[in-house]
């Protein structure tokens, strides 16, 4: 006892590493550059090796944190990343886009007097010190089942099941619908917060464990879930994600200039548009940016407008700072990049020109009323509060709802009143014999983490599945 | 890769012709169905309504114009050479329904995408009349396979230089007077589509139209291709791409369709710089 106080007295959090506001608010590189060994071992000397850890019961996929931390402050961190890859196939993902202060760092001790252990900076340590330092040994492979698993979509939970899958030998095919696969590691989160060499490599450490991946794929229009069963797929995971744009349903929303993140970070990301007219995809380069929602699509979207040079960036959000959805993190690098924060702001419509293009927005101002739903407070309108704002560019931020191209086309698998898949909780079964689903299309826009958990469980049930039977 | 197995150049080289190899497509592929198309890595997403298409071969056929960068990209693919990605099929299929009297409406390259439709639409046992129009007659596409799909073909030229001298609404009009016509189906230009409507609408004949806005990928994911149709916004990528051309806002079509129109008059002039300085 006497020396875990000594500890806690002693040490604060190592701050990670970043480029300074104002140059990455221009560039496209990574913003938080990484700890270096000896900040990593600093870090890891923090975490007081709890008997019955917190952090565990905080993470989806239990990885077994105060296990790697150690690992990492004796210096082995060849032993680190492997205990991380027992439970987490998408370290150096998860490490940058989890949302540790809800989640392991939450319930981390240290936490509750000080800033709680990196242990999110410590993941992504250790991923990328194996992608710089690591053999490049694959884990170890059951022997060939001879039976075929189609996994439908490439985000991270499709990610997850084809890894847990390939382990135990199983022939896992990935089909993805776009031309690239990483599902929204790809197309949603920008190179600065994720860069996409990552992603790449977490696909091709899959494809030399000998998973397939097959791009230009659209399940539900290309094949169908019963044609992949024709073709001896044994078993199906579904995991498309979301994928369908929600709008505010205002006047003027059609006019150009007025954008869904889904299509403004697909061009931005998947399609790097950042880089036109070196590639031949357009984006949008708006002067004065409105971004509508407070999500951490709204800030991705909004630093990926400031990059690509607006001159103000604005997020416009109709509940205050305390009920703003995205990661600490990512409003914190959103406001040092100057980006300002419109808050109880409600946007009314929209105001065009004569050439059908955004010329600014008309908003109302709101006070927070009594506790919906949702658990937050409602957001009410102050009478008589409209003024506009002058934009030439409006990203809607305002979520996702369920794209029903594949579910659509699928009348045997059962959907809720809202169009996702209705799944049991403990295994992602469907309605449809053979068939899975996680992630987004079953729980709605989430988490990577989460869709990444969903994944784990639905992978051991298929397991189990195709040794035993439905 | 997607193999280019045929092609050809059409109207002095401002059209292309490519038929590629993608079996999965071609076997699945309706009329009315449209592909996303790459050329290379850095390449643009374009989506093209396919033209023709044979499951037997494996083949796809698709009919552009040359109009901006990645379409003069497009134009480079020779025979043998592929595209990185073809996506497809993509969009609902067209209703193909026996009816009576047809009037089948093309203009440009829009003649490419009606040519699937028109046969399917004799196939199912209509009386199809189909009217397809160009600036000039060199410019004119696909005579003889039109002549094949229709029961009926007749041309426009702007200038007079071959068949009727004036509109293809003209002479669609002359027809319906006579009556009976059940459908009109029109595929071109906006403009062309948006006339032909107002012209059918004053018949109270139902029209159907195929819309190309700008899209990115084709899956109802981005939201990019919305189109109003009766006061309401629908994505054209999976909600059409036909649509009840009395229903069609054309006028915000047209603006959506000019939202990068700088960027790629800029990039275009770039890319004929590089590629004529070679």
């Amino acid at each position: 006892m006497a020396e875990i106080v000594e500890k806690t007295e002693k040490k604060s959090r190592v701050p990670m590493p970043e480029q300074e506001p104002k140059v990455r608010a221009r560039n496209f590189l990574e913003v938080p550059t990484g700890y270096t060994v000896k900040m990593a071992q600093e870090e890891a000397e923090r975490c007081l090796q709890c008997k019955k850890p917190g952090c565990v019961t905080g993470c989806p996929v239990g990885v077994d944190i105060p296990g790697f931390i150690d690992l990492i402050a004796q210096g082995d961190m060849s032993g680190a990343i492997r205990n991380l890859w027992s439970k987490n196939a998408l370290p150096a993902v998860c490490g940058r886009v989890c949302p540790q202060e809800i989640q392991c760092e939450g319930k981390c001790i240290v936490g509750k007097k000080d800033a709680p252990v990196a242990i999110g900076n410590l993941e992504r340590f250790c991923a990328d010190y194996e992608r710089e330092h690591g053999t490049g040994d694959l884990p170890p492979k059951q022997p060939p089942t001879g039976k075929k698993v189609a996994v439908v979509g490439s985000g991270p939970s499709g990610l997850t099941v084809a890894g847990d899958l390939i382990t135990k030998g199983h022939d896992v095919t990935i089909l993805e619908a776009f031309h690239k696969p990483g599902g929204v590691l790809v197309y949603g989160i920008p190179e600065f917060r994720l860069p996409k060499a990552i992603v790449a490599q977490e696909v091709n450490f899959l494809e030399r464990l000998g998973v397939n991946v097959e791009c230009n794929a659209v399940v539900g229009r290309t094949v169908s879930l019963d044609e992949l069963f024709e073709q001896g797929f044994d078993a199906i995971y579904v995991g498309v994600g979301a994928g369908l744009p929600k709008f505010m349903n205002l006047a003027g929303e059609n006019l150009v200039g007025i954008l869904s993140a889904n299509e403004y970070l697909t061009r931005a990301n998947l399609m790097k548009a950042y880089k036109y007219p070196d590639v031949d995809t357009p984006i949008p380069k708006g002067k004065n940016v409105v971004v509508l929602g407070a999500g951490n699509v709204a800030m991705d979207s909004a630093r990926t407008a400031m990059r690509l040079g607006a001159e103000s960036v604005k997020i416009v959000y109709r509940r205050s700072r305390e009920e703003m959805p995205a990661r600490g993190a990512e409003i914190h690098h959103a406001e040092e990049e100057g980006i300002e924060l419109f808050l109880l702001t409600n946007p009314t419509r929209y105001l065009g020109n004569e050439k059908g293009r955004l010329t600014g927005m008309e908003c109302l101002r709101m006070e927070l009323g009594e506790p919906d739903d949702s658990g937050r407070r409602r957001p009410v309108a102050i009478k008589g509060s409209e003024f506009q704002i002058e934009c030439d560019l409006c990203i809607v931020a305002v979520g996702s709802g369920a794209n029903p191209l594949l579910t659509s086309e699928t009348p045997d698998m059962r959907l809720n009143k809202w169009g996702y898949v209705i799944t049991d909780p403990a295994t992602g079964k469907t309605t449809k014999k053979g068939v899975w689903a996680g992630g987004d299309i079953v729980t709605g826009a989430a988490t990577v983490i989460l869709a990444m958990g969903a994944g784990r469980q639905a992978a051991d049930s298929i397991h189990t599945y195709l040794n035993l039977g439905w | 890769m997607f193999k280019i197995v045929r092609r050809e150049e059409m109207t002095g080289g401002t059209v292309i012709l490519n038929e590629i190899e993608a079996p999965l497509i071609a076997k699945k592929a309706r009329p009315g169905q449209f592909v996303i198309l790459k050329a290379n890595e850095d390449g643009e997403r374009i989506p093209l309504t396919m033209a023709d298409t044979d499951s037997e071969k494996g083949t796809i056929t698709i009919i552009y114009m040359v109009v901006g960068k990645s379409t003069a990209l497009f134009k480079e693919l020779q025979v043998g050479d592929a595209y990185q990605d073809v996506i497809g099929p993509l969009g609902k299929a067209t209703h193909l329904e026996k009816v009576g009297k047809v009037i089948c409406v093309g203009g440009g390259t829009g003649v490419a995408v009606l040519h699937p439709i028109t046969r399917g639409l004799k196939e199912v046992g209509n009386d199809v009349t189909c009217i397809i129009g160009a600036r000039n007659k060199d410019l004119l596409i696909l005579e003889d396979e039109m002549r094949k799909a229709s029961n009926d073909l007749r041309i426009c030229t702007d200038d007079g230089s071959y068949g009727h001298h004036g509109f293809v609404t003209q002479v669609m009009q002359e027809i319906l007077k006579a009556g009976d016509v059940k459908l009109v189906v029109a595929i071109g230009p906006v403009p062309m589509m948006k006339a032909v409507s107002k012209i059918t609408k004053d018949f109270n004949v139902p029209t159907m139209v195929s819309l190309n806005p700008i899209m990115v990928d084709g899956t109802g994911m981005c939201g990019g291709c919305r189109v109003t149709i009766g006061g309401e916004t629908k994505f054209a990528c999976v909600d059409g791409p036909e649509f009840d051309g009395h229903q069609v806002d054309y006028d915000e079509l047209i603006m959506r369709l000019q939202a990068y129109q700088e960027e790629e008059r800029e990039c275009h002039k770039k890319f004929c710089t590089i590629r004529d300085a070679k």
